[in-house]
């Protein structure tokens, strides 16, 4: 029910962020979303992209740490609320989302979070016939 | 012939009560003043001082002897201090001169062949025998630790493997082909070793013999040597020397682990106070200064050798009654002043090994910002994390700890494993970019 996600930690240094994008263009990978929040001295930068065991195998072989993760990402109508009927029931099943990113995909909108207690937060979108998606 | 069932190389010497060890030491003392004298050096010295051969009677008139440094040996660079004529020296080592003219040690053949006895002891200490093969991976050349266990481990008998410091791929390929089962190395270069195997999907415990790790040259704290053990899932052995006193042989730990006997009837053995120069009591930490009781080429009389160390004991369950000291400090000259404070760097070290989501590679660096001058600790991450919590909890418990052990506040970057820069000889540690007000 969740995707990999590849996590690199990267310093806070002009020519860290590019080193890591020239990997995958070179690798022809392709980012289909990513998020990167600032801090004073390091970044962990996710993607979702394709093909991430080769993608981390790449970056891995250009000496850049990169982990891979188990996200979940469902998708949602494009409509004004949904994201926060979807939170909600979350947050009523008391799970926390430790981080949560968005973006549009045919016209779909994606929600990606990860959280506190998988197996659980994987009950909760069983039960109320949330649609995870596939890559 | 050697008999392969003894715990000890040299029963004879090894196992000395102690009134043996010092009536042997008094005997060599004075034989060695002796020989001394019959450089200029020397006489110039004893003159300063007031004293003749005549006034060393008991073991602790080795006080009165003069200090030596290592700032004769440069002043008396190349050949100064040479005890013999150089036709009879067969060996010359030299160190770096980073501050000034490099220092100079030079050996006759009996030197070569007692340091080679001194080596073989610690090897055969620590359990091995003709049957293992030494794989010394340690720099050659000028470095003493890589002839000097060479010949130490032939020596005891061993199939000796000069693999030379470097190109781990090779070396893992050594371990596995010659079923190699003890190793040389500094620690740094170990930890780089294991994360080359992990690499190459080589697990030590699986795929190799290894029984045997020797670690020295590089100050390094217990909890390193631990990791150490638990990664490679062997014992590793401290071994300590210094180029001065011919190199690795000096002091190594036996079995027990609890402290490295220094050969005393190789050497005499003071814990002074680097400030007064007076002895301190056991237990308390002091410099290290030895004195080299069988030396022909050159000798060094009460050599100020930098390292802090104490005393720990002068029996040992071992069965050996050769004085125990602790794992070294630091060298003096390592010591960092921050804000006034004094700081060894292993002190800093200490606090890292203790969490296990840090790697082996860690960088303190000293910087001067608003005039204030910082502590910089860089630190490695073992593996790659999704976890920005875990990074900030991190960073705030070892600027806690440090700023406990220390008493100033460190600034801590976490950084991502192969980061900081790898060196194949000493890794560097420190690094002071503090700017120095005249």
């Amino acid at each position: 029910m969740t995707i990999p996600q590849l996590s690199i930690f990267i310093e806070n240094r002009s020519g860290t962020l590019i080193k890591v994008l020239d990997v995958l263009k070179q690798a022809n990978i392709q980012i289909i979303a990513s998020t990167i929040a600032d801090t004073a001295e390091y970044g962990i930068y996710r993607i979702i992209c394709s093909e991430p065991t080769r993608a981390c195998e790449e970056l891995k072989q250009a000496g850049i740490a990169v982990a891979i993760s188990d996200v979940f990402a469902i998708e949602l109508d494009d409509q004004p609320g949904r994201a926060a009927d979807a939170v909600k029931m979350f947050s009523e099943a008391g799970i926390s989302i430790t981080y949560m990113y968005s973006f549009l995909l045919r016209g779909k909108g994606i929600l990606i979070f990860r959280t506190d207690d998988n197996a659980h937060a994987a009950r909760v979108i069983e039960q109320n016939k949330l649609k995870s998606i596939a890559l | 012939m050697i008999n392969v069932n003894s715990p000890y190389f040299n029963p004879e010497r090894e196992t000395m009560s102690r009134q043996q060890i010092e009536a042997l030491q008094l005997e060599r003392l004075k034989q060695a003043v002796r020989h001394c004298l019959t450089n200029d050096f020397y006489q110039k010295k004893f003159e300063e001082a007031g004293i003749t051969a005549d006034d060393i009677q008991s073991l602790a008139d080795v006080r009165k002897l003069p200090f030596t440094t290592k700032q004769d040996l440069r002043e008396s660079y190349p050949f100064g201090m040479a005890c013999v004529p150089l036709r009879d020296c067969v060996r010359l080592h030299s160190s770096s001169g980073t501050t000034g003219n490099p220092t100079v040690i030079l050996h006759t053949q009996k030197d070569l062949d007692e340091w080679a006895n001194q080596v073989a002891r610690n090897l055969w200490m620590v359990g091995l025998r003709p049957d293992d093969v030494f794989q010394n991976s340690s720099g050659y050349g000028m470095f003493t630790g890589g002839l000097g266990f060479q010949y130490g481990a032939e020596r005891l008998g061993m199939l000796t493997v000069p693999a030379a410091a470097g190109n781990s791929l090779r070396q893992i390929k050594f371990i596995k082909d010659f079923g190699t089962t003890a190793i040389h190395a500094i620690p740094s270069y170990v930890t780089r070793l294991y994360e080359v195997m992990k690499e190459q999907g080589v697990d030590p415990r699986r795929d190799t013999k290894l029984k045997v790790l020797a670690i020295g040259a590089e100050p390094h704290s217990e909890e390193q040597r631990q990791r150490i053990e638990e990664m490679m899932g062997v014992k590793a052995y401290n071994s300590f020397g210094m180029s001065e006193m011919c190199g690795p042989g000096v002091g190594f730990e036996c079995k027990e682990q609890n402290g490295l006997h220094f050969w005393e009837d190789y050497y005499i053995v003071e814990i002074v106070d680097p400030e007064t120069l007076e002895p301190v009591p056991d237990g308390e930490i002091g410099e290290l200064v030895l004195t080299t009781l069988c030396r022909e080429a050159m000798p060094l009389l009460r050599y100020r050798t930098r390292d802090l160390t104490r005393v720990l004991g002068r029996s040992c369950p071992c069965g050996r009654n050769h004085i125990r000291l602790d794992r070294m400090r630091g060298r003096s000259d390592d010591m960092i002043v921050l804000r006034g404070v004094n700081i060894f760097p292993i002190q800093v070290e200490k606090i890292l090994m203790q969490f296990p989501e840090l790697g082996n590679n860690y960088l303190i660096t000293l910087v001067t910002e608003d005039n204030n001058d910082q502590m910089i600790i860089e630190v490695e991450l073992a593996e790659p994390t999704d976890n920005y919590s875990l990074i900030e909890n991190l960073a705030k418990e070892i600027r806690h700890r440090v700023g406990d052990e220390i008493l100033l506040k460190p600034r801590v970057r976490i950084v991502a494993k192969g980061t900081l820069p790898v060196s194949e000889g000493k890794a560097v540690r420190v690094v002071d970019k503090r700017k120095v007000y005249q």
